[in-house]
């Protein structure tokens, strides 16, 4: 059994309050992504589950165990660093049985386990060189190795793929997710890259200045974004936002407008909103959600836009447009033809416009 | 190269550096000259004919003969060398814990320790050889190799110390944290990959250290007394003089010998003493 | 052990027995404890513990074979009155400041030379610091020699040069034997400052005295604008290593002269040697080396605290 428990999670270094009550359930055999920009917390409440960093409050449990005063060594579980961290002194073979000889394994059974993490990788070629000698791809491989060997509980990884160029990224991207099926074991996975977070996790922690700001399936966070950062951070290219004041019709129908936009929203969220009539909300439309207008779109749900940028990329273009005083990018179909101060009309899907309080920016 | 004409590299560049080169490396070759010429040779007056110093026509192995035949001197090497290594080892094991522990680890007075070791470096030994006797001769070591062995270190631990802080600081944290993970013990990982990785900085700490050592003249010549435990720079100061009369060959066939241990150490470790050199200087 | 039987194996074998220290030294503190437990007793017994009890000779009227009584700055007072002691102070600043001033300027020189790429260089590095590595007793012993009143090489050659029409007293002359003292310690002190300085012109870019050539600067402009400024921070340690080696010089004077003639190269170490081991005043010898103190202490701020100013331009 693996599962980690994270409970009420605090760390301050030196004042500076780094992360701020986290809590999080990982069950076992779960892959689990911490995602949000630099400086978030993500990487530090990794390494108070690895044991590198002190806990100022809370509790961590690995498999039901509460190890908060272990160290490291006692936590049995392996983690995969950035920079690879590869014993330069050792070539491959130490490299991956350094961790089984410190735990007193013998060598047939260290052999057994590192030509078969070996194998999965496919580095038995590369075993009796040195880590200087091997290209980046093949050196993260030899850090996964050494984890692999160890059957650890959980795996950690701290932005493994971030030195790695981008076709190399995509390419170990699934070959973790492949190995991460075949061996079942729980993983906790930090990244400041969406795409990661999204391709990888089974479930997916947003983090912004040491608070967890939502967790969920990676679809959850797409559809369903607790907050307007969320909503921002996940998604490529971002959502859309534009601040709107809530207005009502004397019959019933609420609207949201600025000095772009004046639209009627549909009547399963007109409920939600009516306690903010006369508020500025935020409205957020995800590119993808814009299509240029045609005849047949009612004209309550469009705006006219002007266009800035055009770029086309094959399979769609995107254009940055302005709405009224604000910017927004559109991702359309390539067969749109459109040119730069031309005038046109986008229409949006009324199933997907976000709205965010004004001030606590949480979805409503 | 610089710039310009021939004439310039000349003068600039040339004759500057082949009289540096001459200047410094002289007295070496006089050493060699004086200590293969027979007695005859070296004490003529300088008004008798074909009076050549620069070489000498018989060269004699008189005088080198007499050096390890007549004196102490091989005893004198052999104390130097033990001593020397001696020091060097403990030195070097000091060194390499306390230089981990100031590099690598986070505790209250680690800034503190440190400026004490630097400042200790600073101490030269003509200030402590005095109440140092004394307490060498309390502790009842007096006239041994052990006072030596145990006083080098107060000059070649900070030194070691300082050196190998270079090298620790230049390994990733991530090493470290990473054997940590593995199952290692902070010792285990301090001892198998971090001090390897450091091998380089031990051999130029170590390298250094032994010709500190080698080269260390006032506490030998304070702390021993007999002829058959002195150092060869205390031996060739005090058994190779009878009054005020100098055998000026042996002497020098001294003075040769002498070096050779060190100089062959250094020929073959050359980039790492001046990485010793430039590393304690640069910090 | 097949791939696939990994993912069913167990995959949690029962913590590795380890010894109780083991547990004791994964706390930092502990382990820099233990770590730095040898350094510190060795630095203590035979460092704090002579300084501290140097201090304590120097307060009473000790000789050999004689404990001493309590007589406070007797012994310092006396030295104020001793004419040799203050010949000694005002040598051992002369000498300090002498081969300082050359050695620097020297050891710079030679760097900028060597910083060149020529053929040879590794070796003609390797050749340069032997002066310094080879036991400065033994190479005193051969300036000695080359200084012999009779026999001098240096004297011959001059003479046959025709520069000179008597022998030159170098060792045996008052008014030449601290000369020759100095002559010989920047011969030994050059390299050390050369390969030191050699580094720090290694560290800096030579981007930047292209572009300063570009700008317009001579050779010797860049020198002093770009290159002598950024060469501070590695010269200032050098000189502070070599100030304080230098100013507690004993090897070198007491191979050559003992410190004569007529206490012309008298500096502290040799006095102290020769008051406190040689006629055995022991607390006064003490006093004599811990009057180095405060002038080394002195040396050691000033530059330190220049140091840390230069470093953080």
């Amino acid at each position: 059994m693996a599962r980690v428990v994270i409970r009420n999670l605090n760390k301050t270094f030196d004042g500076f309050h780094a992360v701020k009550n986290v809590n999080l359930d990982i069950n076992d055999k779960e892959f689990v992504v911490l995602v949000g920009p630099s400086g978030c917390g993500k990487t530090t409440t990794l390494r108070m589950v690895a044991g590198l960093e002190s806990i100022s409050s809370g509790e961590i449990l690995i498999g039901d165990k509460v190890v908060n005063e272990l160290p490291p060594m006692d936590r049995d579980i392996a983690m995969v660093f950035q920079n690879y961290a590869l014993y330069p002194h050792m070539n491959v073979y130490d490299n991956m049985a350094f961790g089984l000889k410190m735990r007193r394994f013998g060598r047939p059974e260290i052999d057994a386990r590192v030509q078969a993490a070996a194998e999965i990788l496919g580095i038995q070629a590369q075993l009796q060189r040195k880590p200087r000698q091997l290209s980046g791809g093949q050196r993260q491989r030899v850090a996964l190795g050494r984890a692999i060997v160890r059957h650890p509980k959980v795996f950690l990884f701290d932005e493994p793929l971030s030195n790695l160029d981008a076709k190399l990224r995509v390419q170990m991207r699934v070959e973790i997710k492949k190995i991460h099926t075949r061996l079942g074991t729980t993983a906790i996975y930090v990244t400041h890259d969406q795409v990661e977070a999204m391709t990888l996790g089974d479930r997916v922690v947003v983090m912004k200045d040491g608070v967890v700001q939502q967790v969920g399936e990676p679809l959850e966070l797409y559809n369903a974004p607790a907050n307007r950062f969320v909503a921002g951070f996940i998604g490529s290219p971002a959502m859309n936002f534009a601040t709107v004041t809530i207005v009502a019709d004397a019959d019933g129908p609420l609207w949201a407008h600025n000095d772009g936009i004046h639209i009627r929203l549909p009547a399963e969220i007109t409920g939600r909103l009516r306690q903010h009539v006369g508020e500025a909300v935020t409205l957020g439309i995800r590119p993808e959600d814009l299509r240029v207008a045609s005849s047949s779109d009612p004209a309550d749900l469009a705006f006219d836009a002007v266009v800035e940028v055009v770029e086309k990329l094959g399979s769609e273009i995107l254009l940055d447009v302005k709405v009224g005083p604000s910017t927004m990018a559109a991702s359309v179909e390539p067969t749109v033809r459109a040119k730069v101060r031309d005038q046109l009309r986008l229409a949006l899907n009324p199933d997907r416009l976000y709205f965010f309080d004004g001030a606590s920016q949480a979805a409503i | 190269m610089i710039e310009g004409a021939k004439w310039r590299r000349w003068i600039f560049f040339y004759i500057p550096l082949s009289a540096f080169i001459f200047t410094l490396l002289f007295p070496f070759y006089w050493m060699l000259v004086t200590a293969v010429r027979p007695d005859s040779e070296l004490y003529r007056p300088w008004s008798a004919p074909n009076y050549t110093p620069f070489w000498t026509a018989h060269p004699t192995l008189d005088h080198i003969r007499y050096l390890l035949q007549e004196t102490l001197f091989s005893t004198w090497m052999l104390n130097t060398l033990f001593i020397s290594i001696a020091a060097t080892l403990i030195s070097l094991f000091c060194g390499l814990l306390a230089g981990y522990a100031l590099s690598r680890l986070k505790f209250r007075f680690a800034g503190m320790l440190g400026t004490a070791i630097f400042i200790t470096y600073l101490v030269p030994q003509t200030l402590l050889f005095i109440p140092l006797a004394d307490i060498i001769r309390n502790f009842r070591l007096g006239d041994s190799p052990w006072a030596l062995i145990l006083t080098y270190p107060t000059f070649l631990i900070p030194f070691c110390t300082w050196l190998l802080m270079g090298y620790f600081k230049a390994i990733p944290r991530e090493l470290e944290e990473c054997a940590r993970i593995d199952g290692a013990a902070r010792w285990q990982a301090m001892l198998y990959i971090i001090f390897p990785i450091a091998v380089p900085g031990i051999l130029s700490a170590g390298i250094f250290a032994f010709t500190l050592s080698w080269n260390e003249f006032i506490y030998a010549l304070v702390f021993l007394s007999s002829p058959e435990e002195k150092t060869v720079s205390v031996g060739v100061t005090s058994e190779l003089i009878r009054g005020d009369v100098f055998y000026w060959g042996s002497l020098m066939a001294g003075a040769l010998l002498g070096s050779i241990p060190v100089a062959f150490v250094y020929s073959f470790f050359v980039e790492y003493y001046v990485a010793g050199l430039t590393g304690a200087v640069k910090g | 052990m097949a791939a696939s039987d990994i993912a069913t194996s167990d995959t949690y074998k029962s913590a590795v027995r380890r010894w109780p220290i083991t547990r004791l030294l994964e706390d930092e503190r502990w382990l820099a404890f233990v770590l730095l437990l040898p350094t510190m007793v060795l630095l203590g017994l035979f460092i704090a513990y002579p300084f501290v009890k140097g201090v304590e000779l120097s307060v009473t009227d000790a000789k050999v074979g004689v404990p001493g009584r309590f007589v406070g700055m007797q012994n310092f007072a006396a030295l104020l009155d001793d004419s040799i002691f203050r010949v000694a102070v005002w040598n051992t600043i002369v000498y300090t400041a002498v081969t300082t001033v050359f050695k620097l300027a020297l050891g710079l020189w030679l760097a900028l030379l060597l910083n060149r790429n020529f053929k040879g260089k590794a070796f003609t590095r390797a050749f340069i610091l032997l002066p310094f590595i080879i036991p400065t007793v033994l190479s005193t012993f051969a300036w000695k020699w080359m200084f012999d009143p009779t026999f001098s090489v240096i004297n011959w050659t001059l003479f046959r040069l025709g520069l000179i029409s008597t022998r030159i007293n170098w060792l045996g002359d008052p008014s030449l034997a601290l000369i020759s003292v100095i002559i010989v310690n920047i011969w030994r002190g050059v390299p050390f400052y050369a390969i030191s300085l050699l580094a720090g012109l290694q560290t800096i870019n030579p981007e930047l005295q292209d572009a300063a050539a570009i700008d317009g600067a001579r050779p010797w402009q860049r020198f002093w604008y770009v290159t002598w400024p950024l060469l501070l921070p590695v010269t200032m340690v050098v000189v502070l290593f070599s100030v304080i080696q230098t100013f507690a010089d004993f090897q070198l004077v007491y191979v050559l002269t003992g410190g004569g003639p007529a206490n012309a190269t008298q500096l502290f170490a040799t006095y102290a040697y020769q008051v406190g081991v040689g006629t055995g005043l022991l607390s006064q010898g003490a006093a004599i080396s811990l009057a180095m103190f405060p002038v080394l202490l002195v040396v050691v701020i000033v530059q330190l605290l220049y140091i840390r100013r230069v470093e953080t331009l």
